[in-house]
């Protein structure tokens, strides 16, 4: 018999759509369910509870418990408070910008600030981090300062990547941090090559490197799968899962509703973690980092988070989403939590908190009066116009010399 | 050596001399490459230096742009041009444009090496030539090497560049010179261009070679339809200037426009189709450069703008005699 038309085709949905009820089930999970496996001697398939399942480290309490729990000194998740504090100011500041037309473009990190700082933070300094748009935070853990980054997002005479890209494009050599593409989903199987040359050099490097729940299903994604798998890659690739992409929501882009077990059939240990709990998105990378550094390969982990805000500053979430989903996403608030926690161990309160934020947003205000003297958006200083002809190679061949006469009316 | 050892012995060359050159690609590590390009490196170098990949050809561009901004000078082989395009993004999105994105701060020095043409009864996808799907990227050098000679001091140049080259090898010339005569099999033998040192040697990219000198027209190709210019020259009896251009980005401006001047007639052959082919940036290139050297309209014979066939590729690809009705028309006016 055949079926009608409109029902002959699986179209996924989105949960929930303007004017529907946000309503999350909570996880059943709490941080004492999982423990932790031997990273120098796990398998695949010893990861399969931790894939299906989700690892967290701060409780309903707001208190550290099970295995995973890094046993963090204050002082350092103090300043991973400060990263991801500074994050946050810093994103709307730019914002801010955007919506008053001094710069073209902008993406926030916002709700999912704790993802490339707490991964970076676990990390070595001489290991690479080969990011996507969602993980400028990276930079502020690997020590860039604020005015170089702003002279980017606005394109002007100090932009170190000289106007070429749109804002949130970075490139920060010193940091090892690798320029961000906006073909989603190609830095994936790009890290796992990063990785294969540390390897080949016989460097203790690790590379990291995240891809969004929307892109994971590009081909780059499992050719990275794949490829770190048969080579065993010192690689942490993370799939980022933050619910939506634009108004995709991941329903288009897995069948089977997570994204951390796919790694299991390619032979890699994979881990769910809670993407908005510090102390467990620290560990589970910690945990990578060692085993890559072991020479046991690749790790794949599924960060589960929200994207609070809009993809960037052309897409009002409104027209997809419910306005108020994110506030019940059951993962909370990643500064929040970490935030509860310090206050719950005698190590922070809110008069602390408020200091915190009023000293960065004078810094970030400050930083952004200075980059705005080396050129802002609508007046420039913009790069020279010579510099469209220089670095497409590495010296300037005829055919371009000739252009670049030819526009400068030589 | 022929075409095939010619390239052998630049890896190998390299290989030695620079421990940063990393070869791998479908099936070049322990077998040696389904053309033989890398018999016996892998023994010789080991397979850390020499090895096989996943059917990935997206995946072997990715990892080769990784391990080229992490210091190595990776060389890789996409084992049929036809089968470049899952890598398309990775080299005109990535490879080529890194440099430029990043303000300079990453590049990337990857050869992509893949052999190319028609003229084996390769069909639809064992047979095309798509130089000018990448002659348009900005960031790209492009070579086309036509001997056994050029092809090693071509690929050393290109792994030495610290950009990117996608590196094409006309695959009907592997093991012989190709003078449009499918019939015939010559091998390189005691070809002038078989003379090809073992040591260390290069051509620089971006000069052409003038394969014979002449006087009334310049006949520009590259690649395996350099050898059946050469045949169609001698078949006109006319005096033509042949110019194998073999390196298409950067090109070689000055032979180029100098040869037209002498001659002021101009055919440029290619077998890729015609339309949007490189012959059309060449004759419009020359135009602008030559035009009231010109005594008559450029001519072009190239690929004729179908998928490329499989029994019939005779009739698809440019043969003598159609090069040489070409020379007559450009000589008539």
């Amino acid at each position: 018999m055949t079926k009608k038309i409109d029902e002959s085709l699986n179209i996924p949905t989105a949960p929930f759509r303007p004017g529907d009820e946000a309503s999350f089930d909570l996880w059943p999970w709490t941080p004492e369910d999982f423990a932790k496996p031997d990273p120098k001697k796990c398998t695949a398939d010893d990861t399969i509870m931790i894939a299906k399942g989700l690892v967290r480290v701060l409780d309903d309490d707001n208190k550290a418990c099970g295995e995973w729990d890094p046993k963090l000194k204050p002082e350092f998740m103090i300043s991973g408070l400060e990263y991801m504090v500074r994050l946050r100011i810093f994103d709307d500041r730019m914002m801010k910008m955007q919506r008053t037309g001094k710069l073209s473009f902008y993406m926030r990190s916002f709700g999912e600030e704790c993802v490339a700082i707490a991964q970076t933070m676990a990390l070595n300094e001489e290991d690479w981090i080969f990011p996507t748009y969602r993980q400028p935070g990276a930079q502020f853990v690997r020590g860039r300062d604020m005015v170089s980054m702003i002279c980017h997002c606005i394109g002007n005479v100090e932009d170190n990547i000289k106007g070429r890209q749109m804002p949130v494009h970075y490139s920060y050599r010193d940091g090892r941090f690798i320029s961000v593409s906006s073909p989603v989903g190609t830095q994936f199987s790009q890290a796992v090559g990063v990785a294969m040359a540390s390897q080949y050099k016989g460097l203790d490097e690790v590379t990291i490197t995240w891809i969004g729940d929307g892109a994971s299903a590009e081909g780059d994604y499992h050719y990275a799968l794949n490829f770190a798998s048969i080579f065993k890659a010192p690689v942490i690739l993370n799939v980022v899962n933050n619910q939506w992409a634009i108004s995709t929501h991941a329903n288009f882009a897995t069948g089977v509703g997570e994204f951390a077990s796919r790694g299991i059939p390619y032979g890699i240990p994979s881990i769910r973690v809670d993407g908005n709990d510090f102390l467990a998105l620290f560990s589970v990378t910690k945990w990578a980092r060692e085993r890559a550094s072991a020479g046991m390969g690749p790790t794949h982990i599924e960060v589960l988070t929200y994207r609070s805000g809009a993809h960037s500053s052309s897409d009002d979430p409104s027209r997809y989403r419910p306005s108020d989903e994110h506030l019940k996403w059951p993962g909370g608030d990643p500064i929040e939590r970490l935030k509860r926690h310090l206050i719950e161990i005698g190590e922070w309160d809110e008069d602390l908190h408020n200091q915190l934020e009023e000293r960065i947003d004078g810094e970030v205000m400050d930083a952004y009066k200075e980059a705005v003297k080396y050129g802002d958006l609508a007046n420039g200083p913009y790069p020279e116009a010579d510099t469209i002809f220089t670095e497409v190679y590495e010296e300037l061949p005829w055919h371009l010399r000739e252009q670049m006469d030819e526009m400068m009316g030589d | 050596m022929n075409m095939i050892q010619a390239l052998n012995s630049a890896l190998d060359n390299m290989l030695e001399r620079d421990s940063n050159v990393i070869i791998y690609g479908e099936d070049v590590g322990y077998f040696g490459g389904v053309f033989r390009t890398t018999d016996g490196l892998q023994e010789k170098h080991g397979k850390h230096r020499v090895f096989d990949t996943p059917l990935a050809e997206g995946g072997i561009a990715a990892t080769a742009f990784g391990m080229g901004l992490n210091g190595l000078r990776p060389v890789v082989e996409m084992q049929f041009a036809d089968y470049i395009f899952p890598a398309y993004d990775q080299i005109v999105n990535e490879l080529a444009k890194v440099r430029h994105r990043s303000g300079g701060e990453y590049w990337s020095p990857v050869t992509i090496r893949t052999p190319a043409g028609g003229g084996i009864r390769g069909g639809h996808h064992h047979s095309q030539s798509p130089e000018s799907q990448f002659t348009h990227t900005p960031g790209l050098n492009v070579v086309y090497c036509s001997t056994p000679y050029n092809a090693k001091g071509l690929l050393i140049s290109s792994i030495e560049s610290n950009d990117p080259v996608i590196f094409f090898e006309p695959k009907r010339c592997y093991r012989g010179p190709f003078y449009g005569n499918p019939h015939e099999v010559p091998t390189w033998g005691n070809h002038p261009e078989a003379e090809v040192p073992e040591s260390y040697y290069k051509i620089p990219l971006g000069e052409a070679r003038i394969v014979m000198e002449g006087n009334d027209c310049t006949v520009i190709s590259w690649g395996a339809m350099v050898h059946v210019c050469e045949q169609a020259i001698k078949d006109s009896g006319k005096s033509c200037e042949l110019i194998d251009l073999q390196s298409l980005i950067p090109w070689d401006k000055e032979t180029v426009v100098n040869s037209i001047k002498k001659t002021g007639r101009c055919v440029i052959v290619h077998e890729a189709p015609k339309t949007s082919g490189y012959g059309a940036e060449m004759s419009a290139s020359i135009q602008e450069r030559c035009f009231y050297h010109l005594e008559s309209p450029i001519k072009r014979v190239t690929g004729w703008d179908t998928p490329f066939p499989h029994t019939t590729e005779w009739d698809y690809m440019p043969g003598p005699v159609r090069i040489v009705k070409a020379i007559s028309e450009v000589m008539e006016d």
